[in-house]
């Protein structure tokens, strides 16, 4: 099982307390009447999906209940870094993108 | 007729809690008034009592009432089933959320020197009083069912479970007590 540190309870949780919310920092137009179709489709149905770090939304749903984002390497299934929600993407070292 | 009808019935009434002799056992808490706020903490402090505390998964007791941190801005309110009102009052026009969870969630007691492991059997949290010391608190789960767990001494606990839950906790606990030895 992974333990993922939550940002709010400030420590590191068992996994199945936690549910994955997708990627994160995908931000909504502000003005969604003046978007075109396709750009809008692209901010509905359009994600990342890349094989390396991953920066993505987390729920404490069965702790705290709070969102939260983590930097999360999709090879290793490692989670380098979690931040609260709201806060830009933390930059990472070289040693933590290698995911080992 | 109708001081029969509206006897309040534990759901846990009929069910044979898990208990051995100087080892564990699980009794029903006492009836309280349970609430969950959601806000500034700072809006409810002095009226409830207790001021409610701000470092994440802590408890404050004082009596029968108790703050248990939830959340960043999320608190579980415990006081006796007759101060309801009481507590109610105190957030009274105050720009925060108080709902009135008492007959949401039913509260057990778990006690003895064998308590730890046998939430343990369905509780993933590390539960040595090393990591989570007396006066710790927070929602988790135990199998399948979503709890509040409060260390309230060395060798007890409170749950809180929602009340629809209480057969299965139950019946999980009595499961798991047959791997408790000693």
């Amino acid at each position: 099982m992974l333990l993922i540190h939550c940002p709010y309870c400030r420590m590191a949780r068992p996994e199945s307390e936690f549910r994955y919310g997708g990627e994160a920092h995908v931000v909504r137009p502000a003005e969604p009447a003046n978007v075109s179709d396709a750009d809008w489709a692209a901010f509905l149905y359009m994600r990342a999906n890349p094989k390396g770090i991953h920066a993505e939304r987390w729920r404490h749903v069965h702790g705290c209940g709070r969102f939260f984002n983590a930097l999360r390497n999709t090879v290793t299934d490692q989670i380098l870094r979690t931040y609260p929600a709201g806060t830009p993407q933390p930059a990472l070292d070289a040693h933590a993108e290698d995911g080992r | 007729m109708a001081d029969r009808i509206v006897g309040r019935r534990s759901v846990l009434d009929g069910l044979v809690l898990p208990a051995r002799n100087g080892i564990v056992s699980v009794i029903e808490a006492t009836p309280a008034a349970r609430f969950i706020y959601r806000g500034d903490p700072g809006l409810i402090g002095d009226a409830f009592g207790i001021a409610l505390p701000t470092t994440p998964m802590q408890a404050r007791a004082s009596g029968a009432r108790a703050a248990l941190w939830l959340g960043p801005d999320e608190w579980l309110l415990l006081a006796a089933a007759s101060e309801a009102t009481t507590v109610a009052a105190a957030v009274a026009g105050k720009p925060a959320a108080l709902v009135d969870v008492g007959h949401r969630q039913v509260g057990l007691s778990v006690s003895g020197p064998r308590a730890a492991a046998l939430l343990n059997a369905g509780c993933p949290l590390d539960l040595d009083e090393a990591e989570f010391p007396v006066g710790m608190c927070t929602r988790t789960i135990l199998a399948k069912a979503e709890i509040v767990l409060w260390r309230t001494a060395s060798d007890a606990f409170r749950m809180e479970i929602a009340r629809s839950f209480a057969p299965y906790v139950v019946a999980f606990l009595v499961e798991a007590l047959h791997g408790i030895d000693r």
